[in-house]
């Protein structure tokens, strides 16, 4: 039976809520983990303590990077906070309660403080034929690959951009996935472009040599790179079958038995969203994150966020933010004073400022492909949960309906299951065109509770 | 020179006033502080509803089917057909135990002495007939079969569209500050300027109680916020609205297979941030209701919920009418969270009442007055 209150709540248990949860329990802070996961890890590092224990050869194929997950999560499983495994968070409010599912019911539990360690999600991408099967995200593919071992057996083509695109790719060739080709929207980048950012590069430089080791381990197995690809779809009846691109100025079509698309990933925001945390547009890194303090703190007093949830900087960064949100939470509990949680924050503000520098470089080498970001026919998909077309939110617009709340309500688009988690952006892309906006003007869809769907039969029996 | 109208508040009552007195040759405005249709008026249940009414609204409310179920005659086809409206489903008052359904004998019988027809008795095995999915435990019901549905955010721009064919000016995102009278006409000061005109209409919804209280004229304000669920897709199973008799319900399946499920449980409203929230340990008692009533929802789950904000009357009845301290200013709010069905035709009455000086269909029990004449309270037997 699930404990019903504590001092510290934390949603996510990848790298910021396992940093995070350790600290601050060491701290004498009463903290639980809420994870959607069987173990921590998060998607970084999921399943990371099964496949260190058990499965060596995933360990190999996975990366040096993925080990590291290993030592944080000892460290969160011997630190004493209670871990509520296969716990889905359906709401969270602004006064600590926190609706959850565990095990086919639902509880209420109250929290002093709730910290939102809720990661990135990748960007959807929504491009022609996104929704046949035989599709899905390059990260959705690697998260089979770390929880199961499974990987694809038929051709893969990858499309995309992105610094994991090399890496998924990287572990797919390694585990023996025939890979047709990946597809690269953006052009090749070579040592000219990386001078360019020279600065970032220097302070960068291990992180930026992996990538092109990634890219010469990929060609010395014999994967097929094409670079500066524009307008890809993926064509099939029933499921998919091809992929069609342009790039040189030609039109090209490829077999595929699995397309996996790829456009970087973006903070997951539902849950913040969903207790109105003041958001802010990143233009940086075209997407929307919740507006926070340097040390993860929102508009809500009980409410903070750490990790990529609160903006894209990879799961190192993520750890730092963890612990950082971990010592003012220990600070607004009364167990730490302020000089103490300014000292024990050098270190992780110092590592904090190298990942900065390193996602400058990122950012800036590896920007959304706007090819990718949303589609242009009329009978394109957006909404797939509701089936909403590119020619149906236009006519909302078209009919005076001119920002992404009065669209969705119009169209229905982002009303189903996922709440706008997969088209909101897209949507508000299309909206932004017709009416000649950037993409942050139309705004976010509101996101109502419950963030994630919850049976009839335990909303019923909801236990508060 | 042209008679202007300033309609204040562009939810659906709103909208309907301005375009019943567009057509009557006003210059009209309506100044809209969010955006039309945002709140009550776009996200109620979309229910459209003759059943159970409060006798003062039953002459309102079968004149207002009669226009919802010639639509097209009035919006034209492509409107009409914005609303998704679906007439004739009927809605039905389900009764649970034998006392319940003794309740709907009575309103019945209540009805039919003042002359009503439209609602009608179901024994056991016709309401089986109607609701097949219906929990076996229901004893019988009570049925208005022309009553039916629509998208209300839908139907709250398709009138705002045709409000803007017909001549009327919306002006969004603009705040009503205050009103001054100027001789026999107004000054309305805004968030974007002034603006005059000859009649002020107030369809303020929940902030109606402000506006008036502009003029200093004291109106109740209570708001509360009803709130809705509405399910992942399940396979078509119900084609009338089902609303509860000794419990808060409200449950319909619309068109692309969600249910939507409301009926009266409330939610928190702030009516200085402008927004409602849900309060998940409110809805479990919906839950177990539909748990109970609709087996087949058992397995169902719960996609979103929300609130919309609403003024509510001690009687559970609207203000329509005059202003009782200023003249050639008129309210239309406090519909009390029954006032999607009503919109086309209290707009027609109040543009009557205000260009000739009277309505075709009794609004006294309506007068803004009654609040000062001594205790009023709700009917017994009617929905809210």
């Amino acid at each position: 039976m699930m404990r019903t209150s504590c001092e510290l709540a934390i949603i996510g248990g990848g790298p910021a809520g396992m940093a995070a949860a350790a600290l601050a329990a060491t701290l004498g802070v009463d903290t639980i983990v809420l994870d959607e996961q069987r173990a921590p890890g998060g998607q970084i590092y999921r399943a990371i303590e099964t496949v260190q224990a058990r499965r060596t050869d995933d360990l190999r194929i996975l990366g040096e990077e993925y080990a590291e997950g290993a030592a944080l999560a000892a460290s969160f499983r011997a630190s004493g906070a209670a871990y509520e495994p296969d716990s889905t968070v359906w709401q969270a409010l602004e006064d600590g309660r926190i609706g959850v599912s565990c095990g086919g019911v639902a509880h209420m539990v109250s929290a002093q403080r709730i910290l939102f360690a809720t990661g990135a999600m990748e960007r959807p991408v929504p491009i022609p034929g996104w929704t046949l099967p035989g599709v899905m995200g390059a990260g959705a593919a690697q998260t089979l690959l770390k929880a199961s071992g499974m990987v694809p057996n038929v051709p893969v083509v990858i499309i995309g951009t992105g610094p994991l695109i090399y890496l998924i790719a990287v572990q797919f060739a390694r585990a023996g996935v025939p890979i047709a080709a990946v597809l690269v929207t953006a052009p090749e980048i070579g040592m000219t472009d990386a001078l360019k950012v020279l600065p970032g590069v220097l302070r960068a430089g291990r992180s930026l040599l992996k990538g092109l080791a990634w890219r010469s381990e990929l060609r010395s197995v014999g994967v097929q790179m094409v670079h500066g690809v524009s307008q890809p779809m993926v064509e099939g009846s029933s499921r998919a079958e091809a992929v069609c691109y342009t790039q040189g100025g030609l039109q090209h079509r490829l077999e595929a038995g699995l397309v996996l698309l790829h456009n970087g990933v973006i903070p997951n925001t539902q849950l913040s969203l969903g207790v109105r945390c003041k958001q802010t547009w990143d233009a940086g890194q075209h997407c929307w994150r919740p507006l926070t303090d340097d040390w993860g703190a929102t508009n809500h007093a009980r409410i903070a966020v750490a990790g990529d949830g609160a903006g894209i900087l990879g799961a190192r960064a993520a750890a730092n933010l963890g612990r950082l949100a971990a010592l003012d939470t220990a600070v607004r509990l009364g167990k730490l004073d302020l000089a103490r949680r300014d000292r024990m924050a050098i270190e992780d503000r110092v590592e904090l400022a190298q990942q900065h520098a390193l996602r400058a470089v990122l950012d800036k080498l590896f920007p959304p492909a706007a090819d990718l970001l949303a589609p242009v026919g009329a009978d394109d998909i957006v909404c797939r949960c509701e089936e909403i077309t590119v020619a149906e939110l236009q006519d909302a617009v078209a009919q005076g309906c001119t920002d992404a709340n009065r669209v969705k309500a119009f169209t229905r688009c982002g009303m189903g299951p996922c709440q706008g988690r997969m088209c909101g952006a897209a949507a508000a892309e299309v909206i932004a065109r017709a009416l000649g906006q950037t993409a942050d003007q139309p705004g976010q869809f509101r996101v109502r509770l419950p963030v994630r769907p919850v049976p009839v039969a335990e909303l019923a029996r909801l236990q508060s | 020179m042209t008679t202007r109208a300033i309609v204040i508040g562009g939810g659906l009552h709103g909208t309907s006033t301005a375009l019943h007195l567009a057509q009557k040759g006003l210059d009209v405005v309506v100044i809209e502080k969010n955006s039309a249709g945002r709140h009550a008026s776009g996200v109620n249940a979309g229910g459209v509803r003759q059943l159970r009414r409060h006798p003062a609204e039953i002459p309102l409310s079968v004149a207002a089917m009669d226009r919802w179920l010639n639509l097209d005659a009035f919006l034209g086809p492509d409107l009409a057909a914005m609303c998704e409206f679906t007439g004739h489903v009927g809605q039905v008052a389900v009764a649970e135990t034998d006392a319940e359904m003794a309740g709907l004998v009575a309103r019945e019988a209540e009805l039919r002495e003042l002359g009503w027809t439209h609602e009608e008795l179901l024994d056991q095995a016709e309401l089986r007939r109607v609701a097949p999915a219906l929990a076996t435990h229901c004893v019988g019901g009570l049925i208005s079969r022309r009553d039916g549905h629509a998208s209300p955010y839908r139907t709250s721009q398709a009138f705002r569209l045709k409000a803007q064919r017909d001549g009327v000016r919306f002006q969004e995102g603009t705040r009503v500050r205050g009103l001054a009278q100027t001789g026999t006409g107004w000054r309305v000061e805004t968030s974007a300027g002034g603006i005059e005109g000859d009649v002020v209409v107030n369809c303020g919804g929940a902030w109606g109680w402000q506006v008036a209280a502009m003029v200093g004229e004291a109106l109740p304000h209570i708001e509360f916020a009803p709130t809705m669920m509405v399910s992942a897709r399940v396979p078509k199973f119900l084609d009338p609205v089902v609303i509860g008799t000794g419990r808060k319900l409200s449950f319909k399946q619309t068109e692309n297979g969600t249910v939507v499920i409301g009926g009266g449980i409330l939610g928190i409203p702030d009516l200085d941030a402008e927004t409602a929230d849900p309060v998940a340990e409110r809805l479990v008692e919906s839950a177990r209701t539909v748990y109970d009533l609709f087996p087949i929802m058992r397995t169902a789950t719960i996609v979103r919920c929300w609130a919309g904000l609403e003024a509510r009357m001690p009687d559970e009845i609207p203000v329509i009418g005059p202003s009782t301290t200023a003249a050639n200013l008129w309210h239309a709010f406090g519909y009390s969270g029954h006032g999607f069905q009503l919109s086309p035709i209290v707009g027609s009455l109040l543009a009557d009442l205000i260009v000739d000086g009277k309505s075709p269909l009794p609004l006294e029990a309506f007068r803004a007055g009654r609040f000062n004449e001594g205790p009023v309270a709700a009917h017994p037997g009617t929905a809210s």
